[in-house]
């Protein structure tokens, strides 16, 4: 079985993987950073969006192998030990979630659109979050929270 | 009354308690759950709609790599998946309920049908091992579309001899038909109402797993109701006692109803694990789900409105044939009867109504409740009628509404089909909505966007709908084989926090926040001093679940009566310490006081000298701070309300933009706002999805042409705008808080009020109906049609 | 989701790709961008026993200007054509178009190779080279040839490119004075199109000429119109003429005749686009 190595939320880490294991199954089963969630099989969900190099990623579309000396960063290395990072306390502000499944994709997301836009409009998020679906928020509230944690992490 | 110096009582929006852990990655759902020893299951379906199994051969599936073992219908010789409710035909007849098996039995009845399950040291080897599987099945006819099973000629269950499971109707046929022979207009409309498919975001998973030593089972899944499912799973199908079956659900990604149900794969991994005595874990592939959990809606109706010279409502007559799928789900029965025919008055004063409902079989997915539940059938067939009889007698949409409202003094009101409206003030929500969308302006707009070369239209949906399920004696005569009551237990740890368990599961409705400020106002403490616990039938005593608006109606009022109960007893005890006498101590701010005077004991005081009972009243009461209750509802609870949408259509392509969606709900007390407001989102987006994007199709031989992401398109950001929302408060007048329920409201309202303003934006070229989900096509079929 | 088991191959150069493809044949897939290939293999509509991944040959990346030519590397990623400014100033209709290709996590690592070589027939990067009259670049160990867009698109899903062939380079004719138009009917943003026609012409004193417009979503292939195209030459731009170049079959997404009446739409609409954007 190949080895893989990567960076994941700064730590280097390698493991042993089939060929065929994706880096959602990586992150997920052999890091066990369950924050990254499946929510389907053709790529339109955005519930497993990742940064790989600092750009988003859909980890199920994506071969661990292919992650070879990639950087990667999940949910759980967004937040400062306790504090949240301004886009995860928009969204905690904002009701930006319910049930939670698609809200790291989302968050992974809404930060790199801010990233690249300090201070998008409403239509730029809404185009912006097109790769992340959610069933429960209707997007009023996450378009609130990805302006507002846009905002904050500017300032 | 909201809570001036902490600001999370009642009517506060405080912020949730649960996010935290979701925004950090640290929620804890079924697939992120791993037991010691695990192994993993691949269940192997049927590709046929409808096959006869000749025979399985797993001989080589068993002896490949890292297999543990292979069962098929043959050895899983358990009881049938049950349904909750019996629903007989109007003739007596009893409802038709064929079996319903976990793993095939001979035949399989829909695409995606269970029927082996394979169980490996991974899931690779699992599905690997599954491609090895031969099954020999002699193909068999499909009925799929709902008017050829009507017509019986190809049997989903052979020995039942009909595809109709039940004839059921309620209202007095004759006494209708009079009225329409003498009405001054009759506006005749067929309806149908798409199918749909739910579509949680966290795909359904199980893992089964048996104490050997023990004797007990223990599954956790993804489910709105752990005790519901610990009853159905352990009593009809798998035959183990309750003390012997544990059953969690943990974080749960979203329901929308598709999660309350007992599926197969619940019972297929528990029996499974005990079998080969090792934990087993499932996790449904999107593509599985789509063929697998329970679809939603699918009626087929023809209605009649019978109006009066001056545009009152004088009666309506409605013929539906509701799918059922392949089998009857657990609520699925109850579906287009108490929870669709009971609610055709609407907001209006029709005094008389009969409804016939045909339940059919198919050879599809089975059909069951999602978000709304029949309710969403009821209000998209009455607001589109009442829209069309409106266009036919010239009537203005709001007039006609206006002249057939229920008034607000009317209240108790009695429908014609059943149910007692306990309060609501439907003018209110109207006239609020009207502002909130600014229609004033619409004919501005309007004019606007012709120049642009978009057709604008104004739509509106006056709507009711019951919920807070529901009063056991009352669905119990309904053919309900539960209660629906829903129980709480407070407990008060000695040192004064406080830990509530309700059988009330949370999958993105924010009760671990809701609940907590209920607690937290009534007993005067802070909110970080209350837990919330739920989802494990381990830990909290009983529960009915998630359903139907029904977990602040009915759960929330569990909690209210067992809190009433810790103060009932903190008094006395605060009596005896304080020497006085327990009519003589109020109760305010978290501390008990004396009439009249200083002498007073905080809650956490009393709390202590119950569990460290040295100055007690022995004689009187037990030590200890801890009550249950379980909380049986009067009534069901009546939110309603008025949605209003506005929408552009592009006449050439078809292509249907909401431009605004305003929706002005009465859900009574509201709790908090801002959790209040974000379930009307979402089930206003879920209403906009039916209206205009989603649509489950089957070819005629029963492969879903509509099985990924792709192909069944759900609302993605871009295709909402932001939503203007309000309430009206009309308490409800039979529980406590006075709260009605908020989660099914926007998924029940929003989709006439879209389809309204589709028609409404392209009238002036002829149209006069167009069907949901009204994609490009179907809206240029539209406009062509009416042009030739 | 779990993929059927492969071997999994990354060569380092073309060369060793090429020679790995004549290895492996009929056995083996190409990955490049992975965006459509990884859900075909987790639904297991593929079980292909040798993966090569064609994303650690460096020189299949990035975009330069030659003499009479924009050349893109096969492995060029949505998003760094999006980013171009070289592409926005000698081929605006891909700027125009890629905020059409699906969304962003997608286009972060999808390559205009993998688009073309996949060749759907909703999809947007193919009908445009189509349209700009691209060249493609097909490798093997017996060498590579050019191949005119016109020529390599043959069918739903067929293509000119054989079993041994890796498509490694595009070329765009550079044709400064040139106009784009772009237009295409979808049920969501994103979404593969339901018709979909980008366009190349030049204007002069407010005539179209030289027009060229491929359709895409409304035929088994991306298509080019060239009747519709004459037509719209002499001022008939409804798309009047387009059923003698697209024929639209009924299907989930509509009756024949609907498809062709959104055809036209769009070929309207990209025509209208193009005689009101300048390509400056």
């Amino acid at each position: 079985m190949p080895t893989v190595s990567m960076t994941v939320n700064g730590k280097a880490v390698s493991g042993e993987v089939e060929s065929r294991t994706l880096l959602v199954q990586f992150i997920r089963e052999h890091l066990e950073l369950t924050g990254t969630h499946v929510g389907c099989d053709t790529s339109q969900c955005g519930a497993c969006v990742v940064h790989v190099n600092g750009e988003v990623a859909k980890s199920c579309t994506m071969l661990a192998v292919q992650a070879e000396g990639a950087n990667v960063t999940t949910i759980e290395g967004l937040a400062n030990g306790d504090d949240l990072h301004p886009m995860q306390e928009a969204f905690r502000n904002n009701h930006g979630l319910q049930c939670g499944f698609c809200t790291p994709g989302m968050v992974m997301t809404a930060v790199d659109l801010a990233n690249k836009n300090k201070n998008p409009s409403e239509q730029q998020i809404r185009e912006g979050l097109e790769g992340n679906i959610c069933r429960c928020t209707g997007y009023h509230n996450i378009v609130k929270s990805v302006a507002e944690g846009a905002r904050n992490m500017g300032g | 009354m909201p809570d001036g110096a902490t600001n999370t009582g009642i009517g506060a929006s405080v912020k949730r308690v649960e996010d935290k852990r979701f925004l950090t990655g640290k929620g804890n759902y079924v697939d992120d759950i791993n037991r010691p020893g695990q192994t993993y299951a691949y269940i192997l379906r049927s590709p046929h709609a409808h096959a006869k199994i000749n025979s399985i051969d797993t001989s080589a599936a068993k002896s490949a790599s890292g297999v543990v073992a292979v069962f098929t219908g043959e050895d899983m010789q358990v009881g049938s998946i049950p349904c909750g409710w019996q629903v007989d035909s109007a003739d007596g007849t009893p409802m038709r309920e064929p079996g319903h098996p976990a793993l095939a039995q001979g035949k399989v009845r829909y695409v995606g049908d269970q029927v082996a399950i394979v169980i490996a040291d991974t899931l690779d080897q699992a599905k690997d091992a599954a491609e090895k599987i031969n099954v020999d099945y002699t193909p068999l006819k499909a009925v799929v579309d709902l008017r050829d099973a009507l017509a019986d000629t190809t049997l989903v269950h052979d020995e039942i001899e009909t595809n109709i499971s039940y004839d059921w109707a309620i209202g007095d046929k004759a006494e209708v038909d009079a009225v329409f022979d003498g009405a001054a207009h009759v506006t005749k409309m067929d309806i149908v109402n798409n199918r749909l498919i739910p579509n949680a975001m966290e795909p359904r998973a199980a893992i089964g797993d048996f104490d050997r030593a023990s004797g007990e089972y223990t599954l956790y899944t993804t489910t709105q109701n752990p005790h519901v499912i610990r009853l159905l799973m352990g009593a009809f199908v798998l035959s183990i006692p309750e003390h012997k079956l544990r059953v969690v659900a943990p974080d749960v990604g979203g329901g929308f109803g598709s999660k309350i149900f007992h599926y197969a794969e619940e019972a297929i991994t528990t029996w499974a694990a005990g079998q080969i005595a090792r934990p087993i874990k499932w996790t449904a592939e999107r593509s599985e789900s789509f063929i697998t959990d329970a679809h939603g809606r699918d009626h087929l109706s023809h209605a009649e409105l019978a109006l009066d010279a001056n545009g009152k409502f004088l009666g309506l007559r409605v013929e539906t044939a509701a799918n059922m799928g392949a089998y009857l789900s657990t609520f699925a029965s109850a579906v287009p009867t108490y929870l669709h025919a009971t609610l055709l008055a609407g907001v209006y004063t029709t005094p008389v109504i009969y409804c016939n409902i045909k339940a059919v079989f198919t050879n599809t997915v089975p059909v069951d409740a999602y978000r709304g539940a029949g309710r969403p059938e009821a209000s998209y067939l009455l607001e589109r009628l009442v829209d069309r009889a409106a266009r036919e007698t010239g009537l203005d949409q709001v007039d006609i509404r206006r002249r057939n409202f229920i008034p607000s003094d009317a209240f108790p009101y009695q429908t014609p089909v059943a149910l007692a409206y306990d309060s609501g003030d439907y003018e209110a929500t109207l006239s609020s909505a009207l502002k909130l969308a600014e229609v004033d302006g619409f004919a501005a707009r309007k004019a606007e966007a012709a120049g642009r070369g978009k057709k604008r239209g104004l739509g509106y949906s006056t709507y009711i709908e019951a919920c807070g399920v529901a009063p056991s004696a009352v669905a119990g005569a309904l053919g309900a084989r539960a209660g629906l009551y829903e129980s709480a237990e407070v407990r008060v740890h000695p040192t004064g926090s406080v830990t509530v368990f309700t059988g009330s599961h949370s999958h993105g409705q924010g009760h671990e926040t809701t609940f907590a400020q209920l607690v937290s106002d009534q007993l005067g403490i802070p909110i970080e001093n209350v837990d919330i616990s739920h989802g494990d039938t381990g830990k909290v005593q009983f529960g009915m679940g998630t359903y139907g608006s029904r977990s602040l109606a009915v759960g929330g009022e569990a909690i209210v009566k067992a809190t009433d109960k810790i103060i009932s007893k903190a008094k006395k005890i605060a009596a005896h310490v304080l020497e006085a006498s327990a009519e003589d101590i109020e109760f305010a701010g978290g501390n008990f006081t004396v009439a009249g005077t200083d002498r007073s004991m905080a809650f956490g005081e009393v709390a202590l000298t119950a569990y460290v009972p040295h100055n007690f009243p022995h004689e009187e009461l037990e030590p200890g701070l801890d009550e249950t209750a379980f909380y049986d509802p009067a009534n069901f609870t009546f939110p309603g309300g008025c949605h209003i949408c506005e929408v552009e259509v592009d006449p050439d392509t078809g292509t249907v933009e909401v431009v605004s969606f305003t929706a002005v709900d009465d859900v009574g007390r509201v709790i908090n706002p801002m959790i209040v407001e974000g379930q009307v989102h979402g089930g206003v987006a879920q209403g906009i999805g039916q209206a205009l994007l989603e649509g489950c199709s089957y070819d005629e031989d029963g492969q879903l042409l509509t099985g990924s992401f792709m192909d069944y398109a759900m609302p993605r950001a871009h295709n909402l705008p932001s939503f203007k929302v309000a309430t009206e408060e009309t308490l409800c007048a039979h529980n406590s808080l006075g709260v009605k329920g908020c989660g099914e409201v926007g998924a029940i309202g929003s989709p006439p009020a879209v389809i309204n303003a589709v028609v409404d934006a392209l009238a002036d070229m002829g149209v006069t109906d167009v069907a949901m989900p009204a994609t490009p096509q179907t809206v240029w079929r539209a406009i062509q049609t009416a042009k030739s | 989701m779990k993929f059927p088991a492969f071997k999994y191959l990354r060569p380092s150069s073309v060369a060793e790709a090429a020679a790995q493809l004549a290895e492996h044949g009929d056995d083996a897939r190409l990955l490049a961008g992975g965006q459509t290939l990884m859900p075909v293999l987790a639904m297991r509509l593929a079980e292909p026993e040798v993966l090569i991944d064609l994303g650690r040959i460096e020189n299949l990346r990035g975009i330069a200007l030659e003499d009479d030519a924009l050349r893109l590397g096969a492995m060029t990623r949505y998003v760094d054509l999006e980013r171009s400014a070289l592409v926005a100033e000698h081929a605006p209709l891909i700027t125009r178009a890629l905020p059409y290709v699906a969304h962003v996590a997608i286009r972060n690592r999808g390559t205009i190779g993998g688009s073309v070589a996949l060749a759907d027939p909703a999809a947007e990067m193919p009908a445009c080279m189509l349209a700009l009259g691209a060249e493609i670049e097909l490798t093997s160990t017996e060498g590579n040839r050019w191949i005119a867009a016109e020529d390599y698109f043959l069918g739903l899903y067929e293509t000119a490119r054989e079993d041994t062939e890796i498509l490694t380079a595009i070329r765009i004719p550079l044709a400064p004075e040139r106009r784009v138009g772009f237009y295409e009917v979808a049920r969501r943003h994103g979404d593969y199109a339901l018709a979909g026609a980008a366009a190349v012409g030049d204007v002069e004193d407010g005539r179209i000429q030289g027009l060229r417009v491929a359709m895409f979503g409304c035929d088994d292939l991306p298509v080019l119109a060239k009747t519709a195209a004459k037509a719209a030459e002499t001022g008939v731009l409804d798309g009047a003429w387009l059923e003698a170049d697209v024929s639209p079959t009924s299907n989930i997404n509509g009756e024949a005749h609907i498809r062709l009446a959104q055809a036209r739409v769009a070929f309207r609409r990209a025509v209208t686009d193009l005689l009101g954007v300048s390509n400056g």
